[in-house]
């Protein structure tokens, strides 16, 4: 972890082509370092963040002034730290003027308080909420006897924090920084000076100021789209210990032995991430069906073939095995991380592989959970029922990049997957998956405008707009939904000048090369025609990802226009594509 | 620890802390003669002190030095004790 005085140090440096962000920070306590931490770590992540720092302990007034200099400002995030000691000074004052009897619902005044700012934000802005909880602090009045005492300080603001995350689950929107784990984690002496406190009304030490700007950013980076899709593995020695060549099936080390348990529990945890929704792919220096013999054979393996979505073992170097895996599942690398005990083959991947992810794993199996733990590598805003699939969907794409190989004509191919795609308008079923693609999709995204579940919402609600999803299916199976189309309605007096803009188009990029842009621009200009609408204009707005689609309207006939693409709907002639509409 | 190496000591935390090469302390600098030593800055002086020469600060000294001087013999004393 970067101290504080790096930070500082950051912001003498050059901020120019960084991605400007707009954060407003409320807080209820001293949050001048704090700003600075979060300017600072902001530029180790990429972003040029521009802060609106309110005036000490102004919340309230900022959230529900209609005019505030928070509304003035338009922030994408608002961040929101309110401090447990300021939450003590409540409950003391409280405590003070009505006895212990009327303190059972402090928890729940302070949520009512706490949904009310949201609700106004939510009322006035499109801003994500960042919030943060509270760290633990016991007064310790009753002792540990606190536990059983509703109206103990310690017993509401546990409770405090549980209802706050359970209002986060039913809030689009508001994200919550756990500053309560950061805490558990350095620590309490190091996270709280009261020496400093006392002086300046900072509630955050210099040194545990780093950790929580850190929390902030990860979050905010999920919010820009960046975030980890897929977890490589090492065998030997990463998954299981020993080597499985030399040692044999019997003799390495896994169960509930010794050494055995840290690469079991390491299993557990990677499968989790599996079941998640993160994409597991295997690469070893190795025979393959040797290193496939524990995941089929060995009692204790928790992870089996069919968690793992690529599985590459030979003796070539890893950076190009990396690449291979990048190629079939079709994701950044920097939304990848390399797991591998081995130093060697780290610094190799490291060197080769730009972007990717490569965790300097302890020595000790032991301590490897503990230090994945503290790195928080799987930042997220979303979580759909559909990720678990995405093992499966992937394996899927392997198979279909070996039989593809028996095609020389690509058309043959593409007619022999027996494509079907369910096209309709956005629905509450597929409202979750579209808010997030809209997300993750960096590459094939030709506005990258980030939509969360309430915008699509608000959208296809909207009857200024056309929306569509599609899903693709073939003999292979079932990809879900890879696509969607957000049409803004530009009406006009005269029909010749009614136009329909394409506001936005992602598509996974698991699906490119079968036609779907093809059979998506016919849905779009089909709409059009029989809606009255002369004209089809669409836009690309470059961000360093989203290259692969430069020259997509141009590739698809429309003609440039001001800055902007445009299509006649009169004179389109459908493209060919082998997709049937379901 | 005498008081010369306590104020050199101290100084290379200013250095390093206002990102300022050029700070010459003695005993009797104070707040005004140093451009970047605010408030703010103070507090983060304060804790790089507290962590390289492992001493705590009570609240109140944080707060009652006039100069360098004085903040070296509080320095001084802790490190005695």
């Amino acid at each position: 972890m970067n101290d504080f005085l790096h930070l500082k140090k950051n912001l003498k440096k050059d901020f120019s082509g960084l991605k400007p962000i707009k954060v407003a920070v409320l807080g209820d306590s001293a949050t001048q370092f704090l700003v600075q931490a979060l300017r600072g770590t902001g530029y180790d992540f990429g972003y040029d963040l521009n802060v609106f720092e309110a005036e000490f302990n102004q919340i309230d007034q900022q959230v529900l002034d209609p005019t505030s200099e928070l509304y003035e400002f338009q922030a994408e995030v608002v961040l929101i730290f309110q401090a447990t000691h300021k939450l003590l000074q409540k409950y003391n004052k409280k405590l003070n003027q009505t006895g212990f009897q009327n303190l059972s619902g402090f928890a729940e005044d302070t949520l009512a308080h706490t949904k009310q700012l949201i609700s106004t934000l939510q009322s006035k802005t499109n801003a994500k909420i960042i919030f943060c909880n509270y760290t633990e602090e016991d007064d310790r009045v009753f002792g540990q006897y606190a536990n059983k005492v509703e109206a103990s300080f310690v017993y509401q603001l546990r409770k405090l924090n549980f209802l706050t995350e359970e209002l986060a689950g039913q809030t689009g929107n508001l994200y919550i920084c756990d500053l309560s784990t950061i805490q558990n984690t350095i620590g309490r002496e190091t996270f709280w000076a009261p020496n400093v406190y006392t002086n300046t009304e900072m509630v955050v030490s210099i040194d545990a100021l780093p950790h929580f700007a850190q929390a902030v950013l990860q979050i905010i980076a999920a919010f820009q789209g960046s975030f980890k899709k897929c977890v490589i593995l090492d065998l030997d020695n990463t998954v299981w210990g020993g080597v499985i060549g030399d040692d044999g099936l019997e003799n390495i080390q896994i169960g509930q032995l010794g050494i055995g348990k840290a690469f079991t529990e390491f299993q557990y945890w990677v499968k989790k991430l599996q079941q998640r929704g993160i994409i597991l792919a295997v690469c070893s220096k190795n025979t393959e069906s040797i290193a496939k013999e524990p995941f089929e054979k060995h009692p204790d393996m928790v992870l089996k073939l069919a968690d793992i979505a690529v599985f590459v073992a030979n003796w070539e170097n890893k950076a190009d095995n990396i690449r291979k895996i990048q190629k079939i599942l079709n994701i950044g690398f920097d939304s990848m991380v390399f797991l591998d005990d081995n130093p060697f083959e780290r610094n190799i991947v490291r060197e080769n592989v730009p972007g990717i992810t490569v965790p300097e794993l302890p020595e000790d199996p032991a301590l490897y959970l503990d230090y994945l733990y503290s790195l928080n590598l799987f930042e997220t805003i979303s979580h759909s029922g559909e990720d678990a699939q995405r093992t499966q969907q992937y394996q899927k794409e392997a198979e279909r990049v070996i039989f593809q190989e028996a095609f020389t004509n690509e058309d043959d191919f593409l007619k022999s997957l027996d494509m079907i795609s369910d096209t309709k308008p956005f629905d509450n079923f597929s409202i979750p998956r579209v808010a997030q693609l809209s997300q993750r999709s960096n590459q094939f995204n030709l506005r990258t405008i980030r939509y969360t579940e309430d915008d699509v919402k608000r959208i296809a609600q909207s009857d200024k707009y056309v929306t569509f999803s599609f899903t693709l299916e073939d003999k292979f199976g079932d990809n879900g939904l890879i696509c969607a189309v957000i049409l803004e309605k530009r009406d006009a007096q005269t029909p010749e000048n009614k136009t329909l803009f394409i506001d936005t188009w992602f598509m996974s990029c698991r699906v490119l090369k079968r036609g779907v842009e093809a059979y998506t621009l016919n849905t779009i200009v089909d709409w059009a025609k029989v809606n009255g609408y002369a004209t089809v204009v669409g836009e690309y707005v470059p961000t360093p990802k989203n290259e692969m689609v430069r020259d997509h309207y141009k590739n698809l006939g429309f003609a440039s226009k001001g800055g902007v693409w445009a299509l006649d709907v009169a004179t389109y002639e459908n493209k060919t594509n082998y997709i049937t509409r379901k | 620890m005498d008081k010369q190496e306590i104020l050199s000591q101290v100084q290379d935390i200013f250095r390093d802390v206002l990102d300022e090469e050029n700070i010459h302390l003695t005993d009797e600098t104070t707040a005004n003669d140093v451009e970047e030593w605010d408030s703010l800055t103070h507090i983060q002086i304060i804790v790089a002190i507290e962590k390289k020469l492992k001493i705590k600060f009570t609240s109140k000294e944080i707060l009652s030095w006039k100069n360098i001087g004085e903040m070296v013999e509080t320095i001084q004393s802790k490190l005695v004790a």
